[in-house]
């Protein structure tokens, strides 16, 4: 049922404006595969080339070894959760969900199981003869997913389809999907601009801007091991340094640490998550610092400081029984090497990954 | 009234609504009621019952339903599928094609009927070219064929500006939701994009309803012996006057609670089947391919010629000689300027009173929506349904009742200038009303409440704040109601004088003396004003469509 699916140097152009230049990927069976990007960078307009909603100006995609370019949206089994839901707005909760099995000319009693049984699955089956209007959004997204599940596609799109919950029901809908879509086993692109959102729900992310793609790979790796710099400041938040690297020796104004790659006297920067970094105060090595303010948020508290250079940066420390350091506080920074990650001076190449810049 | 609201100008405002409705138009209906049972001056239903005493009577009922009926389906049969092909396929031109559907509608229904009659009556070109070269009668389009031609295509562009409006509300998520699930082409129109739209459709025939049951010209022109309701009604009114209009009265009251049960139905249905849709994403033209792309450009220029053929060749035989009263050889301006020498008051005063009532209509239009949009209770209630009511009594028959009303003191304005305009702002206020208070639910009311907070008064707030962000809306309605003031006849025809005449009844008047060359010449001009009015309107609001 479920498919892997092949991009294979595909293009995007509307006129004389290439939205996607030249993009290959593999989305594996079954996999939980999201297209995460900033808006504009080509996402939604990449899962509606699947859906056959845009057409391709370029390239092949493939449904294992079918070709789809050219088949018609209601021929490539798809089933679609939209951004505002698009639920039929003149027909009940069983209605739109049986719509798609109804084109499909299954016989009446089946679809009236399939139905029955979905809509327990997504937990709405007290609703089946309510119209759309009544009914909230998180329950509308329900209805949705429903509707592109029971059709047994053998690729679930969903572009952004939480952005227009509030955030608690954003939570609690995302973790449905997610175990769904598990239940299933549907192949699965998702779409979307939330990073902690495609964090938590995929297997498989996608990081797009301009129609490249940045990197592809599990959540945790994203966040680890970002392939370059665009990568590393739109995962998760980090401070980025100017740095110069002589040998082993990383220097950041004048605090000098060693790291596990070498290279001769370059300009580098280095990319420090604020709980890379660790605080103390008094004399000794590491990066002068001013603390501006600070937040505290139980489990941990976050600092602004202003660095001797004028930059100011972000350090996350777990909150301990001490006093917060209050502003004005002259601290010292120092940074943990092994996990930071050092990027050329144009940000294109991740140092920390092995290779020189000329590599 | 939920909540208490406090006096304060609004109040005044509303009231002062209410009483203009009830002088000049409650007071008039009800006039044609006591009317209609007091023949004699005593009461009696004896004008009803000579109505149903004979078929040269009740017949025109029986018409008048057929015609109706008829037209209203064959409307929607036809514009529906336009609207549709319009906002979805790619149509060369569809630009100017849009921009000639409204020209099409925004001429008096009767120029139309005489056009028709010199293109397919009994001595018409295409009737003589095809009697003298190929030796083939064409049918008859005298009587009822003639005037569901006319109607058809006239009140075509109704129907398509209220679909083609409901079609951009429809969010491009749904039909590709339809489509992604393999419901495609007809099925797709069927089960999806007709019960989304049917609200508005339903509007749209019921508008039409109304009009091609009261229009009076058309059939008047090309019915002959195919009499119809409104011309039972002026021919009785008329040819009685003074002695038993009472008869006239009977008649007008059946029309009225016919039309207005009519309404009732069709709101009734409207309310149930009514979808509140927001579209993030309207749906796009697409460009479509073989067959279907050649039939889509078929159908709409075909149906664009039909529909703009009776104008263009009304302005072409403004510019044939005339001697007499018929066309000769060659081309001159000669009918301009008789046109210009007989009857230029006729423009002048198309103009006075026109702009008169367009002035009455956008102030009056303006309040009532504010009132109520704003401060919905009884009142405000009452004053809107009084205000729909133009939209149901038909032209001839509100013209009969301001006659029975104000025939003498201390309201005797039969006759004046007065009285015209006042029928005018009457007849076209809701159009405006309706765009303005279709606006005014978009605008938020926390702007308004902002400028009170921030100390500005009540009077300060609505010219400064409310009114600026209303006047787009208040716009395209007033271009509505003023291009339908320019083309009113039914009740002008009743009230008019020679001192108030327009050029709608010049015209009207010059077709029945056979004067074809000024009719012609004098149908031109308005024409041209027309298209004047539609460029400065698309220049001043930057669009290209006229919403209704």
């Amino acid at each position: 049922m479920s498919v892997k699916i092949i991009f294979n140097n595909i293009i995007k152009r509307y006129g004389s404006n290439t939205v996607i230049p030249d993009l290959s990927l593999e989305i594996k069976e079954g996999e939980f595969f999201t297209l995460l990007g900033p808006s504009g960078c080509g996402k939604t307009t990449l899962l509606r080339m699947v859906a056959g909603f845009n057409s391709i100006e370029g390239g092949q995609i493939l449904f294992n070894d079918k070709l789809i370019n050219a088949l018609a949206p209601g021929s490539r089994n798809i089933g679609m959760v939209f951004q505002n839901y698009a639920i039929f707005p003149h027909m009940n909760v069983s209605k739109n969900v049986a719509f798609g099995l109804t084109n499909r000319q299954i016989p009446k009693p089946e679809i009236e199981k399939r139905v029955a049984h979905i809509l327990k699955t997504v937990q709405i089956e007290e609703y089946s003869s309510r119209m759309p209007e009544n009914l909230s959004g998180g329950q509308q997204q329900r209805v949705a997913l429903a509707r592109a599940i029971v059709i047994e596609p053998d690729v679930l799109l969903m572009d952004e389809p939480l952005s227009n919950l509030d955030a608690k029901l954003r939570v609690d809908m995302r973790n449905a999907i997610k175990s769904i879509q598990r239940e299933f086993g549907i192949t699965t692109i998702y779409v979307t601009h939330d990073q902690e959102e495609a964090m938590a729900v995929s297997d498989r992310i996608a990081i797009m801007n301009k129609g490249i793609i940045q990197q592809v790979e599990q959540p945790q790796t994203i966040y680890q091991k970002p392939s370059n710099l665009f990568v590393a400041t739109f995962i998760g938040r980090t401070n980025v340094l100017d740095a110069t690297l002589q040998g082993q020796t990383l220097e950041v104004d004048g605090y000098k640490v060693e790291v596990p790659i070498s290279a001769k006297g370059w300009k580098v920067k280095a990319s420090v998550r604020p709980e890379e970094f660790f605080i103390t105060e008094g004399a000794g090595e590491g990066i002068g610092g001013i603390i501006e303010h600070s937040v505290f948020l139980g489990l941990n508290t976050h600092y602004f400081i202003t660095l001797k250079n004028g930059q100011e940066v972000e350090v996350v420390e777990r909150s301990t029984k001490r006093a917060v350091y209050a502003p004005k506080t002259e601290v010292r920074l120092t940074i943990d090497p092994a996990v930071i990650n050092i990027f050329t001076a144009d940000g294109e190449k991740n140092l920390s990954l092995g290779g020189g810049p000329n590599a | 009234m939920l909540e208490k609201q406090k006096r304060d100008m609004w109040t005044l405002i509303t009231f002062g609504a209410l009483a203009i409705y009830a002088v000049f138009l409650l007071y008039p209906l009800l006039s044609l009621l006591v009317k209609s049972v007091l023949p004699e001056g005593q009461l009696g239903f004896g004008s009803f019952a000579k109505f149903f005493s004979s078929k040269f009577y009740y017949g025109t009922v029986i018409n008048s339903m057929l015609v109706t009926v008829s037209v209203t389906i064959c409307t929607v049969l036809l514009a529906v599928p336009i609207a549709y092909i319009l906002n979805t396929v790619k149509i060369k031109f569809a630009s100017t094609i849009q921009i000639l559907i409204l020209i099409s509608s925004v001429s008096a229904p009767f120029i139309g009927a005489y056009a028709w009659i010199l293109l397919l009556g009994r001595s018409g070109v295409v009737t003589q070219f095809f009697k003298n070269t190929i030796g083939i009668q064409t049918p008859d389009i005298y009587g009822f064929t003639g005037i569901m031609l006319v109607l058809t295509l006239q009140l075509c562009p109704l129907v398509y500006m209220y679909v083609s409006g409901a079609l951009k509300t429809v969010d491009s998520s749904l039909i590709e939701a339809s489509e992604s699930m393999g419901c495609t082409g007809l099925k797709k129109m069927f089960k999806i994009v007709g019960p989304l739209i049917l609200p508005t459709i339903l509007a749209g025939a019921l508008l039409v309803f109304m009009r091609a049951l009261a229009d009076f010209g058309t059939p008047m022109l090309i019915g002959e012996g195919f009499r119809t309701i409104p011309v039972l009604i002026f021919t009785e009114f008329i040819s009685e006057m003074g002695e038993n209009d009472s008869f006239a009265a009977a008649i007008s009251v059946m029309v009225v609670v016919f039309a207005t049960s009519v309404f009732l139905v069709q709101k009734l249905i409207a309310k149930r089947k009514a979808y509140s849709m927001s579209s993030l994403r309207p749906m796009q033209v697409k460009e479509a391919k073989g067959i279907k792309n050649f039939f889509a450009h078929l159908f709409v220029y075909g149906y664009i010629v039909l529909a703009i053929l009776p104008q263009m060749y009304v302005i072409y035989t403004s510019f044939l000689k005339t001697s007499g009263k018929i066309f000769v050889k060659g081309y001159s301006v000669q009918s301009y300027v008789v046109a210009f020498s007989k009857v230029g008051d006729a423009i002048t005063n198309t103009f006075i009173l026109a702009l008169s009532a367009l002035a009455i209509i956008i102030v009056l239009a303006i309040l009532i929506a504010y009132v109520t949009v704003r401060r919905p209770n009884f009142a405000t209630n009452l004053l809107d349904i009084s205000t729909m009511f133009p939209y149901i009594v038909p032209g001839s028959i509100l013209g009969i009742a301001l006659l029975t009303a104000f025939n003498k003191s201390p309201l005797a304005l039969s006759g004046t200038a007065f009285i015209m305009i006042l029928s005018f702002a009457i007849r076209r206020l809701p159009y405006t009303i309706r765009s303005s208070s279709a606006i005014l639910h978009q605008i938020s009311i926390s702007s308004e409440e902002a400028a009170i907070s921030l100390g500005a008064s009540q009077v300060k707030t609505f010219t400064k704040i409310t009114l600026p962000a209303m006047l787009p809306g208040v716009l395209s309605g007033a271009v509505l109601s003023w291009l339908s003031i320019l083309t009113e006849l039914s009740t002008s025809i009743l009230l008019y004088t020679i001192a108030t005449r327009t050029m709608t009844i010049a015209i009207y008047t010059e077709v029945l003396r056979g004067n074809y060359g000024t009719a012609a010449a004098l149908s031109s001009i308005l024409t041209f004003i027309t298209i004047i009015t539609l460029l400065i309107f698309f220049r001043l609001t930057g669009k290209k469509e006229l919403s209704m």
